[in-house]
């Protein structure tokens, strides 16, 4: 496996970049795919471009972006909220580990995604329904890294906290949070990747606003090049998320990391 | 929760807690403690449920059915079918469908993947392609693949490869790149040619992460056909679960959710199998 020179890997990169979006046009222009199949990345961009200040289904696509973003917010904190708390005190208990580790295990199997009808049921389709679905789809990773984390400090860090006369809570708000806090934020950035990934189902089967019901919305019309302009909305958010969530993981490792 | 990866920590032995700790003081059984209380807590969740639903009456049926509507759901999925077929139709439906997305991602991916491992230059000509196409989850592909292929199968399956595609690909990757370079250098030394190399050290070493990516595949795979047939299909669990939801049948509903767990536990646990046969073979 040979190294290739910078000039050469650079050449390449760039070869492939523009092979892709060359064979995309292409394909688009050409008479082999039938009309209105695939849009060119030109009318794609357009298309988004058009969007931002055109209505459809309702709302402009930033309007639509702001409602899956707190949608987004919602679910992904709640799972946060419960799941970090839920998983450092299974670190710590060993009785709580074993009462709810099979019932998470059991639960685990089932896709978030099949959580949907019973989320609209009990919680509408507008906010709470989705938001339902992103937390089923976000609280593992926040869980078992937590979890993980706590398991992973020190005991006799943990046990002089104790001999001090630390209380459960504090021992675990002072020592194990912040002993955890890189695996924490590791699972935190999984749990994003799924919640936002949750969300989009969500939204394609029950919803009445955000990027996923103007893309199902785009289906139903036959309008691929708002299907598309939807993608790309969310793949540059969905990438957004992700960049500053490892951003704060780097962080987080070089203020907090057990090196 | 098992955790195999999780280096062993025991706590010190010389320090006494001051209050003993409430799990210490639970008999075992002979069965192990962990699985005792593991099993009470199912129990109780199964009592609670009972109590909820059927004892109090707290749950309305609408919200959550009782283990009786539960069963007589069952019942009725197993004799009389829903949404268009008994339960096998609908179950080997889904499955088959999951099963063939997989088989074209995997037939498709560990070969790119091993590629761009093995090739800098098609590493550096494929992952711009890559990069651009990674951010956009598999379930945004659901609409632009039923504009493309309608409702039939067609769709499902090509959004299932999308989906499981990318694991199997980043994984095998990673693997090879991982890959000892000394044996590789050792091999070469011996006479290995470009094939042996590849099947008798590069594959067998990326072996693990191969499954790790399958493991990962499979599991998109199943969370993405369920997605797509909620979206719109004619048959499978997933339109089973759309039809149950809008006849508003909450005992249908958990049905075919606990259908879609055990499907996908029992394909990942043969997915296990199977890693631990090969890898013991090549070992």
């Amino acid at each position: 496996m040979a190294r290739l020179n910078p000039l050469e890997r650079w050449a390449l990169t760039l070869l492939g970049t523009i092979g892709f979006f060359a064979i995309w046009h292409g394909l688009a222009v050409s008479a082999l795919l039938p009309r209105n199949t695939l849009p060119s990345p030109g009318a794609v961009l357009a298309t988004a471009w058009q969007l931002t200040v055109e209505p459809f289904a309702g709302h402009t696509l930033p309007q639509h972006l702001a409602a899956s973003l707190g949608r987004f917010g919602m679910g992904f904190g709640l799972a946060a909220l419960v799941g970090v708390p839920l998983g450092l005190a299974m670190g710590r208990w060993r009785l709580l580990d074993d009462i709810v580790s099979p019932v998470f295990e059991m639960l685990r199997f089932v896709a978030p995604l099949a959580w949907v009808p019973f989320a609209a049921l009990w919680f509408g389709t507008g906010i709470g329904g989705p938001v339902m679905v992103i937390f089923a789809g976000a609280f593992p990773p926040c869980l078992i890294n937590a979890y993980r984390g706590a398991k992973l400090v020190e005991p006799r860090i943990v046990e002089a906290a104790q001999v001090l006369g630390a209380s459960g809570l504090r021992i675990m708000a002072e020592v194990l949070l912040p002993g955890s806090l890189p695996s924490i934020v590791a699972g935190l950035r999984v749990s994003a990747g799924l919640a936002w990934q949750s969300l989009i189902g969500a939204e394609l089967i029950v919803a009445s606003a955000g990027i996923g019901y103007v893309m199902v919305q785009a289906q139903s019309n036959l309008a691929p090049a708002i299907v598309m302009a939807g993608m790309l909305a969310v793949g540059v958010i969905g990438l957004t998320l992700d960049v500053a969530l490892r951003r704060t993981e780097a962080l987080v490792k070089a203020r907090w990391g057990q090196a | 929760m098992p955790l195999p990866d999780l280096p062993v920590q025991g706590r010190a032995d010389t320090f006494v807690p001051t209050r003993p700790r409430a799990a210490r003081r639970l008999p075992s059984f002979g069965v192990g403690r962990r699985n005792l209380v593991g099993a009470l807590s199912l129990f109780g969740l199964f009592v609670l449920w009972w109590v909820l639903t059927t004892g109090t009456g707290i749950v309305t049926p609408y919200r959550f059915p009782s283990p009786a509507e539960f069963q007589g759901a069952l019942d009725q999925f197993v004799t009389d079918g829903y949404a268009g077929g008994v339960l096998w139709v609908q179950a080997w439906h889904s499955t088959r469908l999951v099963l063939m997305g997989f088989a074209v991602a995997v037939v498709t991916g560990v070969p790119l993947g091993l590629l761009m491992g093995v090739s800098p230059r098609a590493e550096a000509l494929l992952n711009p392609a890559f990069l651009l196409v990674r951010p956009i989850p598999p379930l945004a592909w659901i609409p632009l693949a039923i504009v493309w292929l309608g409702l039939g199968d067609a769709a499902k399956v090509l959004v299932i490869w999308f989906a499981a595609f990318v694991p199997s690909v980043i994984n095998t990757w990673t693997g090879v790149r991982g890959v000892d370079r000394t044996l590789i250098a050792a091999a070469r030394v011996h006479g290995a040619g470009r094939w042996r190399l590849l099947t008798e050290v590069i594959i067998p070493g990326a072996m693990p992460m191969i499954f790790t990516g399958l493991r990962l595949s499979l599991q998109a795979s199943w969370t993405t056909l369920v997605a797509a047939e909620l979206v719109g299909a004619f048959f499978g669990l997933g339109r089973v679960l759309d039809a149950a939801y809008r006849d508003i049948n909450p005992p249908m509903i958990a049905v075919a959710m606990v259908v879609v767990g055990i499907l996908g536990a029992a394909t990942t646990q043969l997915l296990s199998q199977a890693e631990r046969r090969l890898i013991l073979w090549r070992a």
